[in-house]
């Protein structure tokens, strides 16, 4: 050292709370319901710079929605998206059942996230393209995918949709809207560009939608991203899911201490709006107008989803080796399942007994789609034939290919 | 970087005589069975303005590809003549422009990227390796990736470590890309016409030092261009040329010399100068391979030598050796062995020390004939 200064000191960020930790939410900064302004959708970056930083809710803690950003939806909607909701997270609690049965060797859940893929997959059409991370089931289940198709995937059995190629939930669903996903983080947003850009090419009347995690936009396909949507003004929605932790980092890691993940947004000149992401109504309004700003080629617009992973990363995690056990119990933005609920009952659309009635009828739908799926089989007990391990390399087989096929003796 | 490369590709010999201003390009011929000399980057260049003028869905970017028309001027006038919405600049992320072409593919576009230098691909690998590659097959089908991936490629051209490399391993290894590296103005049109119209992702390596002249490692020898070859006489029309067949360059007796690129010229002047009687197999596609062109000339000869300028170890050569052993081992006189670059970084100074020449080419065959390896 050759100055006289104090020594440098090199900081590794932590977060507010480890295992045995009381959870310590204080860092949040959390806008009150119906605070934040809704700009026109064809205000330009520079006039809405604070949306980056603020948090927009329409739900207040007594169920109403209130503000510039309330959609206004009807209750046959908000009752669909209860729905899809109750029914994802059934469908998560069997499958994660399921991976504990020795069933199948994978599964992810969603929980707590349930609203951002069930609202963004009922406003968007089949006929826009998705390309979500693993954690967008929500998607398909809004859609109404077949639960038996996505379970054939999970056990990788013969009537698995993709033929055994995947890691369970690494689904894909052409006509559902739904890209084949990645377990590469982050390929999948410059490609969801590429995709929007074809379709403005073509004058089409189609856009995209795509999702990350909080931890995968340091990857630098985020940034190309967010530069080929902004230079090219692509037809775009690239969401962001801040579910606060990826795997075991907490968001700090990927740089969530000195800014905001939406705020990424603003040096490539793209509109950023930062969202409750546990409040069905305000998902539901920000992606509205980034869709009506998308279709009307005004571009992509940036939306940060702040929620919390509720489960763990996958089967293979254990979050209480890393994070306070009761974080997401105390989550001071609640749980987007018991929030719509509220609501519906705040409009007197909805009670308990709904509630119980439904959830049942979830129960048994996942469970009649479960028995019917396992009797084609769990994974290792049915799968599809050997021989389709050899298909769709190349649209035509070479003669390598031939050749160990017939190795195989298939 | 590409002024720096056009400094050091001026100083190389080539100069712009050699290429034959007088020459129509295929895009204004009247009509498609007319033939025009062409050296590869004018062949290039109208394989794509033929397929942008039949399909709409045809684009081309990269950066400097547009307005500039590349800083090899492959893509010159596709956006003069077919639109700024369908040959464009992209900014200087390869990994950007690859995946947005991976997006277009899966809407249903074919489009076709230029990487200004094999040597700046890195930054796209995984988009190419883990998406592009595997996208037909992890999704059963539902998508595909019909896209081409074009760069000039290879050394010869005191381009130092960041505008030499041939990385074409890099890709062959990887189950679900074709690989196509063309040593002719006739076969580059062709074959970038089939790649264009493959329904799989190709990775297309254009051999830079072959761009304005059949190139054979004599470099203190004048360069001689494009037009006094019959593989630079060209078609202005459409044609396809196969992917997954080699072509004979020259057929011969005593040994097969497996090459593609640069160095099925360096090898035809390597056999030349050894005095030996050599069938010259241009492989032109790695992946799919014409195991049975390879397979039909070994056994006939008895002897091979395989010449590529990739470092030796893991390269192709190592692959093609291997399968050549295991079909032909007991039609060889010989062992199967290999001229490459060596295992070291493209190095700036020594250029012709790296670069596998004729001499090389020529002890190489000459130990093969007397038996032994070298």
């Amino acid at each position: 050292m050759t100055r006289n200064t104090k020594p440098l000191s090199l900081r590794v960020p932590e977060p507010s709370g480890r295992p045995g930790d009381a959870p310590d939410f204080s860092h949040l900064k959390l806008d009150a319901a119906g605070s934040v302004d809704r700009p026109p959708v064809d205000a330009r970056p520079v006039q809405m710079l604070d949306l980056a930083f603020r948090l927009i809710r329409v739900l207040d803690d007594e169920g109403n929605a209130i503000g510039p950003w309330n959609p206004r939806l009807d209750a046959e909607t908000l009752k669909k998206g209860l729905k899809a909701m109750i029914l994802t997270r059934a469908f998560d609690d069997r499958m994660h059942r399921a991976h504990r049965q020795g069933k199948t060797s994978f599964y992810m859940k969603c929980t707590g996230e349930e609203a951002i893929a069930v609202a963004q997959g009922m406003i968007l059409s089949r006929e826009d393209m998705g390309f979500p991370t693993y954690r967008q089931q929500g998607l398909l289940i809004a859609r109404g995918y077949p639960l038996v198709d996505m379970m054939n995937q999970i056990y990788s059995n013969a009537s698995d949709p993709i033929k055994g190629r995947q890691l369970p939930i690494m689904y894909s669903a052409r006509d559902y809207g739904f890209f084949t996903i990645s377990g590469n983080l982050g390929t999948q947003v410059p490609q969801a560009v590429g995709w929007a850009m074809a379709s403005a090419y073509k004058g089409d009347d189609k856009i995209a939608i795509t999702w990350i995690g909080d931890g995968a936009t340091a990857e630098g396909d985020f940034h190309n991203a967010l530069t080929f949507a902004s230079v090219y003004r692509a037809p775009v929605i690239l969401n962001i899911v801040n579910n606060q932790w990826a795997i075991s980092s907490f968001q700090g890691i990927a740089g969530g201490l000195e800014t905001t993940f939406a705020s990424k947004a603003i040096g490539y000149g793209l509109p950023a709006l930062r969202v409750d992401g546990n409040d069905f109504l305000a998902v539901w309004a920000a992606t509205q107008w980034a869709e009506e700003r998308a279709r009307s080629n005004q571009g992509a617009t940036v939306i940060e989803l702040f929620t919390y992973r509720g489960a763990p990363h996958s089967t293979s995690d254990d979050p209480s080796r890393y994070r306070p056990g009761d974080e997401h119990e105390k989550w001071p933005l609640g749980d987007p399942i018991a929030r719509l609920k509220q609501h519906l009952i705040a409009l007197g659309e909805w009670s308990d007994e709904a509630q119980a009635e439904a959830e049942a009828e979830a129960v048994a739908q996942v469970r009649a789609a479960g028995k019917e799926s396992e009797a084609i089989g769990t994974l290792g007990q049915s799968r599809p034939s050997v021989k389709t391990m050899f298909e769709e390399v190349y649209a035509t087989e070479d003669w390598r290919l031939v050749e160990q096929r017939r190795e195989v003796g298939v | 970087m590409s002024e720096s490369f056009s400094e050091a590709d001026r100083t190389d010999g080539i100069e712009p005589d050699m290429i034959d201003e007088n020459n129509a390009p295929a895009s204004v011929a009247s009509e498609a069975a007319a033939v025009a000399p062409m050296n590869m980057i004018q062949a290039l260049n109208s394989a794509l303005h033929v397929k942008m003028a039949e399909d709409p869905d045809v684009l081309s970017f990269g950066e400097d590809a547009g307005y500039f028309g590349g800083v090899f001027r492959v893509t010159d006038q596709l956006q003069q003549k077919h639109g700024l919405t369908r040959s464009f600049d992209t900014p200087i992320s390869e990994c950007g422009l690859v995946a947005a072409a991976i997006g277009m593919g899966a809407y249903g576009l074919r489009p076709v990227v230029e990487i200004q230098f094999a040597d700046y691909i890195y930054p796209a690998y995984d988009q190419i390796v883990s998406e592009a590659a595997k996208m037909r097959y992890r999704s059963g089908g539902q998508f595909t990736s019909p896209i081409v991936v074009r760069s000039p490629y290879g050394g010869g051209i005191f381009g130092g470590q960041t505008h030499s490399q041939s990385p074409e391993a890099l890709f062959t290894h990887i189950a679900g890309l074709k690989v196509v590296i063309p040593s002719n103005p006739y076969d580059a049109k062709g074959l970038l016409t089939a790649a264009i119209e493959d329904d799989d992702p190709v990775i297309f390596f254009e051999p830079k030092r072959l761009y304005n002249g059949p190139f054979d490692g004599w470099h203190q020898k004048p360069v001689s261009p494009w037009k006094t070859q019959d593989l630079a006489q060209v078609p202005t029309g459409k044609y396809v040329e196969p992917i997954g067949k080699a072509r004979i360059m020259r057929e011969g007796n005593d040994v097969t010399i497996l090459c593609y690129g640069t160095m099925v010229w360096v090898s035809l002047a390597g056999a030349e100068h050894a005095g030996v009687d050599a069938e010259v197999i241009d492989l032109r596609s790695l992946v799919p391979l014409d195991i049975e062109t390879i397979e039909a000339s070994v056994k006939k000869t008895g002897r091979c030598v395989i010449v590529h300028e990739a470092p030796k170890t893991s390269g192709y050569g190592g692959e093609l050796s291997a399968l050549v052993q295991e079909r032909c081992f007991y039609h060889l006189e010989a062992p199967v062995t290999r001229v490459c670059g060596w295992d070291t970084p493209y190095p700036h100074a020594f250029e012709w020390e790296y670069f596998p020449g004729p001499e090389r080419v020529a002890t190489a065959l000459k130990a093969v004939m007397t038996g032994g390896s070298r």
